[in-house]
């Protein structure tokens, strides 16, 4: 009976996704002429308000249209809490920063999150972390004893980092939900693959990756530090003996072409939800849609505002839900 | 005891509106919510979405139906209510496929009907195809309702 719970979510959904942007849009914004261009493109499909706008303020705007939508339609919205610990965690990497350096950067902080941010940037500031939820609670309070004892800003991020993949995968897990599993275990998978090609890299050491590296599912989490330590080849040599073995070759190519094609193979993942009439899927498949389409508009328009060439932004493009 | 006839095929009666309008007033629910969510989005579709919405009320009807034919069989809406105990079980029986063809037959055409106000929702012109869809289950309530009929009409030609 639970799926029954959000008929007419998804009814409402099913018709707020006629307004998500099309690859045809996205081709045309791609082919316009500048940035302006762009922005007039945007507008005209309801983006932004009248008076020209940041684009930042413009994304955060329709993320916040689409989170006020999900609390209308239904109601609390805490199941899909997995979807902002990226934007929790982001805050606070911001609020541990801005309390070592004891400057104020308020531009820094994501409205958006399952924690307020004036709670997680006032528990840094204190140092007293009791009031963020248990599963941050551990990684705040040691990423900001490193930072204060270290000045090591990379390995405080390392350190929040592992704690976001841990709580996504976690909250995945925890729903019950097929979807949001799936979503989390994805994450986590994504994120440790990124995070391992990096440290290959920049020749970091077991004993740093072991700290970098979350949990999960279908990643053995040694032999993928095993494999970083030897460079950036093992690690691609070691995907292909997983099921993510497809990523080796973009890998092989470049840490930006395996960010490419792990958000395409999150859209595959979701686009069946397109044809599920019932359950908590079509809802969350709609947020990560929205969120694509943010992230591929930020994409056009600071390439636009760079001056990069068509082909430049087009290899960059992600697939669309839609 | 001697009176279980009558008793029996009451019950026979009861059930066939009792399950099947169970059936009905779910799937009319869950049609509704879906057809709600339409119409808060794109309050011109609301004739479409209406239509998909009633198609598993039908099988309430066909209930209450069966139940009131049983009624007047059994001379419970006048006439002898004077019924053998074996009667009394072969009107049951008789009411057993409407009752229970009339419950599952009405959830399942919800959630197709919940689909097919999916596609109103998205693609309006393609409203023809989308009724055919929950339209194809009320195949299996109007046999269920049928062999009902057949059966309590047969059922007092006979000499048990």
């Amino acid at each position: 009976m639970a799926e029954n719970q959000y008929i007419y979510a998804v009814a409402r959904v099913r018709s707020r996704e006629q307004s998500l942007l099309t690859e045809a849009f996205f081709s045309q914004l791609v082919q316009a002429a500048d940035y302006n261009a762009c922005m007039r493109l945007l507008k005209e499909k309801g983006w932004g308000a009248e008076t020209a706008l940041d684009p930042e303020d413009m994304l955060a705007a329709q993320r916040e249209k689409t989170w006020s939508f999900l609390k209308e339609i239904v109601g609390d919205t805490s199941i899909f809490n997995v979807f902002l610990y990226g934007n929790d965690y982001h805050n606070l990497k911001a609020a541990i920063k801005e309390a070592y350096t004891g400057k104020d950067f308020p531009d820094l902080y994501m409205k958006e999150g399952a924690v307020d941010y004036r709670v997680i940037r006032k528990a840094a500031a204190e140092n007293d972390f009791q009031a963020l939820p248990e599963e941050m609670r551990g990684c705040a309070a040691e990423a900001a004893k490193v930072l204060a004892h270290t000045g090591d800003g990379q390995l405080c991020d390392v350190i929040i980092d592992q704690g976001a993949l841990t709580a996504i995968r976690q909250a995945g897990e925890a729903s019950g939900d097929d979807f949001l599993k799936l979503y989390g275990e994805l994450t986590a998978a994504a994120g440790n693959i990124r995070i391992a090609a990096r440290a290959a890299r920049t020749g970091k050491d077991e004993a740093f990756l072991g700290r970098a590296l979350a949990d999960c599912r279908t990643l053995n989490k040694e032999e993928l530090i095993r494999a970083a330590a030897k460079g950036e080849a093992a690690v691609a040599d070691y995907l292909e003996k997983t099921e993510y073995r497809e990523a080796a070759g973009e890998l092989r190519k470049s840490v930006r072409a395996f960010e490419i094609w792990c958000d395409n193979l999150l859209m595959r993942r979701i686009r069946p939800q397109i044809h599920n009439p019932f359950g908590l899927g079509p809802l969350a498949a709609y947020i990560l849609a929205r969120e694509n389409e943010g992230k591929m508009v930020r994409i056009i328009l600071s390439g636009k505002r760079n001056g990069l060439g068509e082909d430049v932004i087009r290899e960059r493009m992600r697939e669309t839900y839609v | 005891m001697e009176n279980i006839g009558v008793v029996l095929a009451l019950a026979g009666a009861v059930l066939a509106a009792l399950v099947a309008g169970i059936g009905s007033a779910v799937g009319v629910g869950m049609a509704g919510e879906a057809a709600a969510g339409v119409v808060t989005e794109d309050p011109s579709k609301f004739g479409k979405v209406l239509l998909l919405q009633l198609l598993p009320g039908t099988q309430g009807i066909y209930g209450l139906l069966i139940g009131f034919v049983t009624l007047t069989q059994i001379g419970i809406m006048g006439g002898s209510s004077d019924i053998s105990w074996v009667k009394g079980v072969l009107y049951l029986v008789a009411c057993l496929p409407m009752a229970f063809v009339g419950y599952k037959s009405a959830i399942r055409q919800a959630r197709a009907s919940v689909a097919s106000i999916g596609i109103v929702a998205k693609r309006p012109d393609q409203f023809g195809k989308a009724l055919i869809f929950p339209a194809m289950v009320e195949t299996y309530a109007i046999l269920a309702l049928l062999i009902s009929i057949l059966a309590i009409f047969g059922i007092n030609g006979l000499n048990v």
